[in-house]
């Protein structure tokens, strides 16, 4: 069916339920007196499963005035409509699976094997529009708001009369402004209007100033008159200017939002490479260790304590850091401890571990994604203006930030910070003033490890749990650390943002793949010129 | 430092397949004069164990079944498998291993693109037969090659057309991973799209870096390029693990399926499983084969495989029918041929049908494709596919494109006289332009 048809069919409906608004005071009690209007036609043409015939039927359903086909069009959406039995009738499921009959909601006597009818995006589209005609005069605010929007993207002039209608006796000012929106943007294509009302329109949708606006106010016709098509020329020309703005400022969301995720996962290597120099190249599989303790911990939880869902990942936080750390020690304890100062054994022996850990998970898991779900506080998104923030980033970049500064804090201000500061800066001194430098490195590794454990936690929810998790966040991680200054924590902060926003800017001119090449040769024409980073380390700290 | 990781994991490798193979020497002594040996060449290890590992276990599934069945020419089948780790000069390696040292008569094997062409030399040298089951970009008929994945006309034009006819779209977003699967696919696509009248600026192509996991900006481009006006969608041929923060980023953004459906030819209900697939509910899949398929053949593979398998969740793909439909015509073309000489099989395989799991029969073609009915899902709660079109027949692949202009004259005949990959009809002599 082409999307002409389907416009028509969506104007009927609106035209139909315009003329019973109008008619609503005698209308209510005619149908009353009359009984419900018979729609066993559609009903029939809902069992045949076939979405030519379901499309037909929600039309036919929307236009009947039954006092049923609004559950009926709900319990399609939830694909709670079913049929079976020979001839085929058409049931809705209620609770605990029982059949109910579509009309009088009553549980039907014997009960045939039922299959649900299909939906398909066509459908789910007619479904969207008969529940957005139904709610224009439905008595929850919210609903008829939603309906006003939707008949403003369709921009139907079949819909204007029934828009009009609901706009005379609208109350609330939020409904009415986006009633009156609507009506702007299907005034403004409208042929036979005049000049005075297509500029009042082409203000109000001006004033909207969104990319959507931008869409409505180019559809002005060719043969408006010359000051109407100025006024919408200079109302593009400043929604353009705007958006031009807000789309910079959304590209430095969006590389804060990629610093963070590079902060998260270079911020254990800062410790493991950055403070003890231990070029740990199974830095990423820590990240993904503490990415399938999430998946275990989800999992427990849907099998025991499906309630706890929400706060699965504030559970998984604190195992992921212990599980992790103590791989950290245990690999600190039985190989890296052997090989201190010889930088090219670790790296072969790390990049071993590395390969081993992913094949152990692989064993265990499988080789296949694991699926870990978003707690209901990280989906969705809002918009600040015309910048549009995911909540799953903004907690993203709020848990980096609190990683970062605990682990300045620990480093700074308790003993075992302490030790580590000095056995890293000068280890005979700190052996002589009586640190057990031995348990101090294990204690770092193990920081620096539960830290990355951490970042997978928060990683698992924007990228694949799977055994190759780490891998992809190695080299950026080295990377971020080297960009930043080795040994400075800072330096990786900023960095890691530095780099975030810097590829975000370049990726709009650039594209994705000459984006990341452009930033890798900025990067390394950096370390010519500066050799330590950003934030060098004076003295001789960086030597011991 | 790069080589030697690539070293390091190729030593690795060596010395576990060296215990593999010393393993299967102890247990195969006794019966190595009574079996016939099947190679399987796909990566269980590194970046591609992901999809590959499947089609491993697929490989000992019909050996065991054909086993159970009374093996091939009498003879019990026995599956050799090694692990090319998704190292590509790894597959040209084991490959000769296969062929030269462990002598099997067939290799079912490779994923990606690249991985093939780097066998393609072995097989040619050592003359021996491989069946790859995976979609790909066409432009290739080799005549130790068995396709039995499907060629662009038998998976993306279907698609576009049904996105075309049902969906009313008018503006198309063409979205992939930057290596030669999505190139060649997206430059066949373009060149189609505007033989249909689609403008160029209606037209965004867009390819990303392997493993891209960060899509805010390219999601936000599509939903800008989508409020034009205009019935949008996109074409995705990203490849494997970038999809999962795709998607997830399309949910975070607010895309639905009814404002810009995707449809994708490399996600399928393996991929799926990782996902939570409620925002994606609508979004299409082009496939030739899916669990959902409701035959009879198809809910008694499923049933055998899950028994197999021994997890009633593990979920069945279209890469693995293929990979069912090659094991079958190899069995049959033995039979047929009597022999499991390399040279006599691929002469018997051509023609040869067997049914597939959608309730038809595939043949293969003599440019060593096979015949095959499209599918397109929109993706279900579950994960499932809800299929709502099917090609009323069978699409015969075409291995050169009529689309690409370096393509459209050659075809590929392996029957005798002509026996030609790339036969140019124009100047009439093979080995034309495209090689």
């Amino acid at each position: 069916m082409t999307s002409r048809a389907r416009l028509f069919r969506f104007a009927r409906l609106l035209c139909a339920l315009a003329l019973l608004c109008a008619a609503a005071p005698f209308g209510r009690a005619a149908a009353q007196d009359a009984g419900a209007p018979d729609i066993s036609a559609p009903l029939a043409q809902l069992t045949t499963n076939k979405y030519d015939d379901t499309e037909a039927a929600l039309g036919a359903l929307a236009l009947s005035g039954s006092p049923a086909a609004a559950g009926i069009v709900t319990a399609l959406a939830e694909g709670k409509l079913v049929f079976g039995g020979t001839p085929p009738r058409l049931f809705i499921q209620g609770e605990a699976g029982a059949l109910l009959d579509p009309l009088t909601l009553q549980p039907v006597a014997e009960a045939p094997a039922v299959k649900p009818v299909r939906v398909n995006n066509r459908v789910r589209r007619a479904i969207d529009a008969a529940n957005g005609a139904l709610s224009l005069v439905s008595p929850d605010a919210g609903k008829r708001r939603e309906a006003a929007l939707a008949v403003g993207r369709s921009r139907d002039e079949a819909a204007l009369p029934a828009l009009e209608a609901a706009l005379a006796k609208e109350s609330d000012p939020k409904v009415k402004s986006a009633m009156n929106l609507a009506r702007a943007s299907i005034l403004i294509g409208k042929e036979g209007i005049t000049p005075a009302e297509r500029i009042a329109a082409v203000e109000l949708v001006g004033a909207e100033g969104n990319q959507d606006a931008l869409a409505i106010l180019r559809s002005v016709p060719d043969s408006a008159a010359p000051e109407v098509k100025q006024a919408a020329a200079d109302a593009i020309a400043g929604i353009e200017r705007n958006l031009a703005l807000w789309g910079m400022a959304q590209n430095v969301w969006y590389g804060l939002s990629l610093g963070s995720v590079l902060l998260l996962a270079a911020i254990g290597l800062a410790i493991t490479f950055g403070v003890m120099g231990v070029i740990n190249m199974a830095h990423g599989e820590m990240v993904m260790l503490g990415a399938y303790t999430t998946f275990v911990v989800q999992e427990v939880i849907r099998t025991s304590y499906p309630g706890l869902f929400d706060v699965s990942l504030l559970i998984a936080i604190p195992l992921a850091f212990v599980f992790t750390g103590l791989i950290g020690v245990l690999i600190e304890r039985t190989v890296i401890r052997f090989l201190y100062g010889r930088a090219l054994e670790t790296l072969l022996a790390t990049w071993g571990i590395s390969l081993i850990l992913q094949q152990a998970i692989r064993t265990i898991f499988g080789p296949t994604n694991r699926e870990v779900g978003a707690p209901s506080w990280m989906s969705g998104s809002f918009e600040i203006g015309q910048l549009a923030i995911t909540s799953g980033r903004l907690w993203i970049i709020v848990f980096s930030l609190l990683v970062f500064f605990a682990l300045l804090a620990t480093l700074r201000l308790t003993r075992i910070g302490l030790e580590m500061r000095a056995v890293t800066q000068n280890r005979r001194m700190a052996a002589s003033m009586g640190i057990r430098t031995n348990w101090v490195d294990a204690m770092t590794f193990g920081l620096g490890s539960g830290i990355a454990g951490m970042a997978g936690v928060a990683l698992s929810q924007i990228d694949n749990v799977s055994p190759n998790l780490g891998q992809s966040y190695i080299i950026d991680s080295f990377l971020v650390v080297v960009f930043g200054g080795v040994g400075n924590l800072w330096g990786t902060l900023v960095g890691a943002m530095t780099l975030g926003v810097a590829n975000k800017l370049l990726e709009p001119y650039a594209g994705a793949v000459l984006g990341k090449i452009a930033l890798l040769v900025i990067v390394i024409l950096f370390i010519q010129k500066r050799p330590r980073g950003l934030f060098a380390l004076k003295g001789r700290s960086i030597e011991a | 430092m790069l080589n030697m990781f690539t070293h390091a994991r190729r030593m690795a490798g060596r010395a576990l397949v060296g215990a593999a193979a010393l393993a299967l020497a102890g247990g195969g002594v006794a019966s190595a004069q009574e079996t016939i040996k099947v190679g399987v060449l796909h990566s269980l290890s590194g970046t591609m164990a992901i999809s590959e590992t499947t089609l491993k276990d697929t490989v000992l599934f019909m050996v065991q079944e054909q086993n159970a069945a009374g093996g091939v020419l009498g003879k019990k089948l026995e599956a050799v498998v090694v692990d090319p780790a998704s190292n590509w000069p790894l597959f040209a390696e084991k490959a000769r291993e296969l062929i030269a040292k462990e002598k099997v008569a067939v290799v079912f094997g490779c994923w990606t693109s690249v991985s093939r062409k780097s066998v393609l030399p072995v097989f040619k040298e050592l003359n021996s037969i491989l069946f790859y089951p995976v979609q790909y970009e066409g432009e290739e008929s080799e005549r130790n090659v068995f396709y039995t994945g499907a060629a662009p006309n038998q998976q993306a034009i279907p698609a576009v057309d049904y996105l075309m006819e049902n969906e009313g779209v008018q503006r198309w977003v063409l979205a992939g991973t930057d290596y030669v699967y999505p190139r060649t696919t997206n430059k066949i696509l373009e060149a189609y799209l505007k033989s249909k009248g689609v403008k160029s600026e209606d037209i965004m192509i867009n390819y990303t870096p392997f493993g891209h996991s960060d899509w805010q900006t390219i999601v936000a481009d599509i939903k800008k390029f989508g409020s034009a006006g205009k019935k949008t969608a996109v074409v995705s041929t990203i490849n494997g693990d970038a999809n999962v923060p795709f998607y997830k980023e399309l949910g975070n953004q607010g895309i639905k399926a009814t404002d810009i459906p995707v449809v994708a030819f490399s996600v399928g209900e393996e991929e799926l499983a990782g996902i939570d697939t409620k925002p994606l509910v609508g979004h299409l899949a082009a496939w030739n084969y899916f669990q959902s398929v409701d035959v009879p053949e198809n809910a008694a593979f499923i049933k055998k495989w899950q028994a197999f398998t021994k997890n009633d969740k593990r979920v069945t793909n279209d890469p693995m029918e293929a990979t069912v439909i090659g094991f079958n015509m190899w069995v049959k073309a033995v039979e047929k041929a009597g022999t499991t000489d390399a040279d006599k099989v691929i002469d018997a395989l051509i023609g040869v049908t067997v049914p597939n799991l959608s309730g038809g029969f595939s043949a293969m073609m003599p440019n060593h494709h096979i015949t095959k009915p499209v599918l397109i899902g929109e993706i279900k709660e579950d994960g499932q596919f809800d299929i709502v079109e099917q090609t009323p027949g069978l699409i015969v692949a075409e291995e050169w494109s009529p689309y690409l202009e370096g393509s459209k004259d050659l075809i590929a005949d392996w029957r005798k006289p002509l026996s030609c990959g790339n036969f140019n009809v124009k100047t009439g002599k093979c080995g034309g332009a495209g090689q």
